[in-house]
């Protein structure tokens, strides 16, 4: 952890820890940024036949270096099969055929609920952000969410300023009464640790703290009474091997210009 | 049967003040070339149509063609914000941007209703978000047959899209082939069809996973090589991912945007 003579960054143990949750041979839906630095890490690493899916239509994609964007011709390229947008979306995604959805986010609240649109008023808004895009939809229809955000008290907020992508909606029975046909957040991961839903409330709770953070600096870093779970566990710190690979896989994108989001 | 013109002479001919214009691609085949003529050529009060506005629509909005987006994610793609988009929505410079918003699946539902010749599309979408409460065209219907509630958007049938692909014959035929985003449907949803291209051939060589789009449903085709840069067209120019970060500062700054305007694209000379 920066500042604490750990041999990595603490966005370095976000990423691991992100990669780590994709399971070996399931499809997952990836969008732009740490998710897919993370997909192509455990692609790299544990999951060897991960499906990687991006909504520019590419299925199977196993780039060799990191793409700039979802559009990238090295996904193209090395893909499985290339499809429209539109059957991307209504022949894969709505269905339910893809298993994991993996979203970033603007702003999250403690039901997982995702912005991505404005900061402020949508009509006046004080940010205008990028959008929707594919979120929406990913969150109603892959089997389970991962999101994967870095934790901040303007980031984490006690409700957030518009619903782009619903998690859990104001609480339990709130996906089954709009008809979301998958899970849900199964797992927020941060610089800090791993907030998963309390399966009776759906509020997120602390159930991993990263090597070197505190409980406290967490609970700081959050924008409501964030809960911590009593068997907090301490999460396994990145293997030389993770590091090795996922430097490797950084040096091949050039670095980001200018402020995300 | 499409005409083979000059860029100049297609978009005086196809593109007018106050249409609704799509300038698509995705990430892949956007016609920056013919978005910086119809910047040229001074167009205003266009309806913009595109899923994902990028450098290009930036481009346009900065230069006053535009007074409402229809859009899902407006970014610079891998880089951060559109700042002269920004601008439009949060100050109203150079001029105010009505907008109207979707997610990529309704988006892409209401290309394909209107390739269909059909009044709206239908999917199961934007259930528990903000989203239909600040967006018109979003609604809900009710399956005939089974009762489920579920969402309905309209079709978009744009004035004029304008488009970008690899090859088109002598006879206007075109091909286009590695990510095809929602191009053929976009072609067949508008009234009016603009390709540029990276090549006029003799005869078109069909590609595995290419979309034809034969020339009677084109008006014009326009030979640009490279104009899709600084995106790419597949099998002929790479993307210039130095271009999209380095449009990050100049349309931080309103002087130097319009410097980048003056010096890019106003004083520029094309056929």
């Amino acid at each position: 952890m920066t500042g604490t003579g750990q041999p990595w960054s603490t966005r370095e143990m976000m990423t691991v820890a992100a990669a780590r949750a994709l399971r070996d041979g399931t499809t997952c839906f990836v969008g732009i940024g740490t998710p897919s630095t993370a997909a192509n890490l455990a692609r790299a690493t544990h999951a060897p036949d991960l499906v990687l899916v991006y909504e520019s239509g590419t299925i199977g994609a196993k780039p060799d270096r990191l793409p700039l964007s979802i559009g990238d011709g090295v996904l193209a390229e090395t893909a499985t099969t290339v499809v429209s947008v539109p059957e991307i979306f209504n022949y894969w995604l709505q269905p339910g055929r893809i298993g994991v959805g993996f979203l970033g986010a603007a702003q999250l609240d403690r039901y997982a609920n995702i912005n991505t649109t404005v900061i402020g008023s949508y009509d006046d808004p004080r940010v205008r952000l990028p959008g929707a895009g594919g979120a929406p939809e990913i969150a109603a229809s892959c089997g389970e969410v991962v999101v994967v955000v870095a934790q901040s008290r303007r980031t984490f907020v006690e409700r957030v300023d518009f619903v782009t992508s619903v998690g859990f909606g104001d609480g339990p029975g709130h996906r089954e009464r709009h008809g979301l046909r998958g899970r849900g957040p199964s797992q927020v991961i941060t610089d800090f640790g791993v907030l998963r839903p309390d399966p009776a409330s759906c509020e997120l709770v602390l159930t991993e703290l990263h090597p070197g953070a505190t409980p406290e600096q967490a609970r700081e870093a959050t924008g409501w009474d964030l809960r911590v779970a009593p068997d907090l566990r301490t999460t396994e710190p990145p293997s030389a091997r993770e590091l090795e690979v996922l430097r490797a896989i950084e040096a091949t994108a050039a670095p980001r210009a200018g402020a995300a989001p | 049967m499409a005409r083979v013109l000059g860029l100049a002479e297609a978009v005086a001919d196809l593109v007018h003040d106050g249409d609704t214009v799509a300038v698509e691609g995705f990430t892949h085949l956007i016609p920056v070339a013919a978005g910086h003529e119809v910047i040229r050529q001074g167009r205003r009060d266009l309806t913009l149509v595109r899923m994902t506005p990028d450098i290009v629509y930036d481009q346009m909005i900065g230069a006053g063609c535009a007074s409402r987006l229809v859009f899902s994610w407006g970014g610079n793609p891998g880089v951060g914000s559109l700042h002269r988009f920004r601008d439009a929505v949060q100050n109203g410079w150079p001029r105010p941007l009505e907008i109207e918003e979707h997610s990529h699946a309704g988006m892409a539902n209401r290309y394909v209703a209107g390739a269909s010749g059909l009044p709206f599309g239908v999917l199961r979408g934007y259930r528990g978000t903000d989203l239909p409460a600040h967006t018109a065209t979003i609604a809900t219907v009710t399956c005939p047959f089974t009762g489920e509630e579920l969402t309905a958007v309209p079709a978009l049938n744009p004035d004029v899209a304008v488009l970008h692909a690899q090859q088109a014959d002598r006879d206007g035929n075109v091909q286009l082939w590695g990510i095809t985003g929602v191009t053929k449907e976009v072609a067949l949803a508008s009234r009016r069809v603009l390709f540029t291209v990276e090549e006029v051939v003799d005869t078109l060589e069909p590609r595995p996973g290419g979309v034809v789009l034969p020339s009677w449903v084109v008006d014009a085709v326009v030979e640009v090589p490279g104009g899709s840069a600084p995106s790419y067209a597949h099998g002929y120019t790479e993307r210039d991912n130095d271009a999209y970060r380095a449009w990050d500062a100049v349309s931080r700054d309103r002087d130097a945007f319009e410097r980048w305007l003056h010096e890019t694209v106003l004083d520029e000379v094309t056929s």
